[in-house]
């Protein structure tokens, strides 16, 4: 870097990241951990897992300390957590979990059944690699299983992203438009073991913006019981998964009001789709989750070279924020894409849904980071400065011999 | 029977000594009681399969040089059926926490217990989630302190597993301890000898979580513990009895149907 550039990089650093004087240095795990104890949930039903367990060791010693007054349930695995947490959600209570890979895989039949049943709980996630091989490093490949669950779910870049993602998917999940599970996923061991600095707001502020929960339908009712999880055949099994897809995508809207009540409250706005120096740029990376950061730097060290190079992230996956993201986009912009999970046999998920969006741009797929590999600022820049060399036909796997790159 | 560090070293990889573990674990021990009860039966290292699961135990297969499969959390009993089934003339022992065995993997094990299928079970038992950090397990006694459950400790009963593997129909189980050196091969030897589903439940150390959080002291003092707790039996809540509870020759699963001739293939 020369002089020039370096003194760029810092006067951008400091203008970009400059810590509140009211932040606390706290952990991603610790900041949803937090976010929880503030929302203080009826019931919390968990395995442990890594990188997840922090949330509910944290979690644990709240409530042995009698800070919240929800029912801890150590279930004997995630399939039976995620069950529990389906009954007490649908029994009318305040639920969360916390979960990561493997622990992911086996709640996703229950996922999905929670979803059908329109069961509003918050799940974080310390979005973690698939097993075999087994890893245990931050990838995405997790919720992308949840993708067709029908399950709303978000990513944070940032431990606060996580914090304040936390707060609003409680609200989300049980908006009566919306009424599922909400996933709030944050990078395995990146985000949720390094410490930032994070606004942590007020408790009445955030049982404020949370209220009580009012269930519409619930089954603990006796004056008005109803049935839920009936069977259903052909003629009744279509709507159904009709009006739970109509719910999915009503979320994106709800999730525009819920941020827009809660910037009031934190002073922090949380969009769907954020850009960072897109307006005149040439060349704009799409990304999810904590390696925006790191191209945050590298955009900025590319500019001061005279690159017209952008960031477009997103911090919500379902429903696919496209109104948002098409607003974003101008015509001609090259997207590169980046990827951190694959799906084999056909183009990276992130990408697909990209470029199934997108008309009047060419798109690249770049495939990053699986299992916890990092992804250099210098790499980024790497990308960007070959990106007449990025094949069109296939993605490219970032850092693999015979890779593109 | 061998000593320590004697003729056990062909079932060793000793090269990828230090284990991950931590020091003063009781994992080690019974890394070092299963290669001397493989010593003592003879079988080649190659004609023998340990199979882990998910956890501090999980890791033991890899210190062994016998065939290895590292499995998913809760399965390893499951991913060893197909295995016993498919290779009937290979030693299938299956080396499994508490944690894996009886809360996650709980259906398994009393499902293999049920078909007495061939295969030896070594339970760890540290009464605790060891490699996610010290949370509370179906196996932690009440009262004790876990990550999960501070303060007072936790208010859930707990398993006892030899209990459980009798009631389910295992025809060989028995536990011993980390602290019992000369004990432990013996019951590992006959485990494996037996035909029919074996479990042995191993009470091992965990200084790192369940000793520190519960105030045991470090593994020396752990060791004298898990001899306090198993000498006599007595009404203790906590204690845990050893010995062999049951070692009965039924038919193993298969056997009925012929599954368990040896099939060899070229
Ligand atoms: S955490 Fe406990 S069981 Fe795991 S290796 Fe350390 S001492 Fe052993």
């Amino acid at each position: 870097m020369s002089k020039q550039e370096q003194q760029e990089v810092q006067q951008e650093g400091c203008r970009t990241s400059r810590p509140s004087p009211d932040a606390r240095l706290v952990t991603g795990a610790e900041a949803v951990a937090e976010a929880m104890r503030q929302i203080d949930p009826d019931v919390m039903a968990v395995y442990p897992i890594t990188p997840q367990t922090p949330i509910i060791e944290a979690f644990s010693q709240y409530v042995a300390d009698g800070r919240v007054h929800t029912e801890l349930l150590l279930m004997e695995s995630e399939h039976s957590a995620l069950s529990a947490v389906v009954g007490s959600a649908l029994a009318g209570a305040r639920t969360v979990t916390a979960t990561a890979s493997q622990g992911l895989a086996y709640m996703i039949e229950v996922l999905y059944i929670a979803a059908a049943l329109r069961a509003p709980f918050v799940m974080a996630v310390g979005m973690r690699a698939l097993s075999g091989p087994i890893n245990i490093h931050a990838d995405h490949s997790d919720v992308m299983l949840a993708r067709d669950s029908g399950a709303v779910i978000l990513i944070a870049e940032t431990a606060e992203e996580a914090y304040d993602l936390t707060v609003i998917a409680t609200r989300l999940a049980e908006d009566p438009a919306v009424m599922l599970p909400v996933l709030v996923g944050q990078d395995g061991f990146i985000t949720t073991h390094a410490a930032e600095p994070v606004r942590l707001l007020d408790d009445a502020l955030v049982r404020g913006f949370v209220g009580e929960y009012h269930v519409p339908y619930p089954l603990l009712d006796p004056g008005r019981p109803t049935t839920q999880g009936a069977f259903s055949m052909p003629d009744s099994y279509f709507p159904q998964k009709a009006q739970e897809e109509a719910a999915t995508r009503q979320a994106g809207g709800r999730f525009l009001t819920l941020a827009g009540d809660y910037a009031r409250v934190s002073g922090r706005e949380l969009s769907a789709v954020e850009t960072y120096r897109t307006e005149d740029a040439e060349v704009v990376l799409v990304a999810m989750g904590s390696v925006v950061g790191t191209m945050k730097d590298a955009v900025d060290r590319l500019r001061a070279r005279g690159l017209r190079v952008g960031v477009l992230k997103l911090r919500m996956f379902r429903p696919f924020p496209e109104d948002a993201l098409r607003k974003e986009i101008s015509p001609g912009q090259l997207l590169l894409v980046f990827d951190r999970a694959l799906s084999p046999g056909s183009w990276p998920p992130l990408f697909l849904e990209v470029a199934a969006r997108i008309r009047g741009n060419s798109c690249r797929s770049l495939v990053f980071g699986l299992g916890g590999r990092d992804l250099s600022v210098e790499a980024v820049m790497t990308v960007v400065e070959g990106r007449e060399d990025l094949p069109a036909n296939a993605a490219s796997h970032l850092g693999i011999a015979g890779g593109a790159l | 029977m061998p000593r320590f560090g004697e003729s056990v070293d062909r079932y060793l990889r000793r090269e990828l000594l230090p284990t991950v573990w931590c020091p003063g674990c009781g994992n080690g021990s019974i890394v070092q009681a299963l290669a001397m009860a493989l010593a003592r039966i003879g079988r080649e290292p190659e004609d023998v399969v340990v199979v882990g699961g998910i956890g501090c135990s999980g890791r033991t297969p890899f210190y062994l040089a016998t065939n290895a499969l590292h499995t998913t959390h809760g399965r390893a009993l499951a991913f060893a059926t197909g295995l016993k089934l498919a290779r009937p003339d290979l030693e299938v022992v299956v080396t499994s926490g508490d944690g894996d065995s009886l809360a996650i993997g709980g259906n398994h094990f009393i499902h293999a217990a049920r078909r007495n299928l061939d295969v030896t079970l070594l339970l760890f038992n540290n009464a605790i989630y060891g490699m996610t950090g010290g949370q509370a397990a179906p196996t932690t006694p009440t009262g004790s302190r876990t990550s999960t459950s501070p303060g007072s400790g936790s208010t859930e009963r707990s398993f006892d597993a030899v209990e459980l593997a009798m009631a389910a129909g295992a025809t060989f189980v028995a536990r011993t301890t980390t602290f019992d050196v000369q004990e432990m091969p013996l019951y590992i030897e006959r485990a494996i000898r037996h035909r029919g589903f074996s479990m042995v439940e191993i009470i091992t150390q965990c200084p790192t979580y369940y000793g520190r959080l519960n105030r045991l002291g470090e593994a020396p003092a752990m060791l004298v513990w898990e001899r306090d707790m198993t000498g006599e039996p007595s009404d203790d809540q906590h204690g845990w009895k050893t010995g062999v509870f049951r070692d009965d020759d039924l038919p193993a699963y298969g056997d009925l149907t012929g599954q368990n001739s040896v099939r060899t293939r070229a």
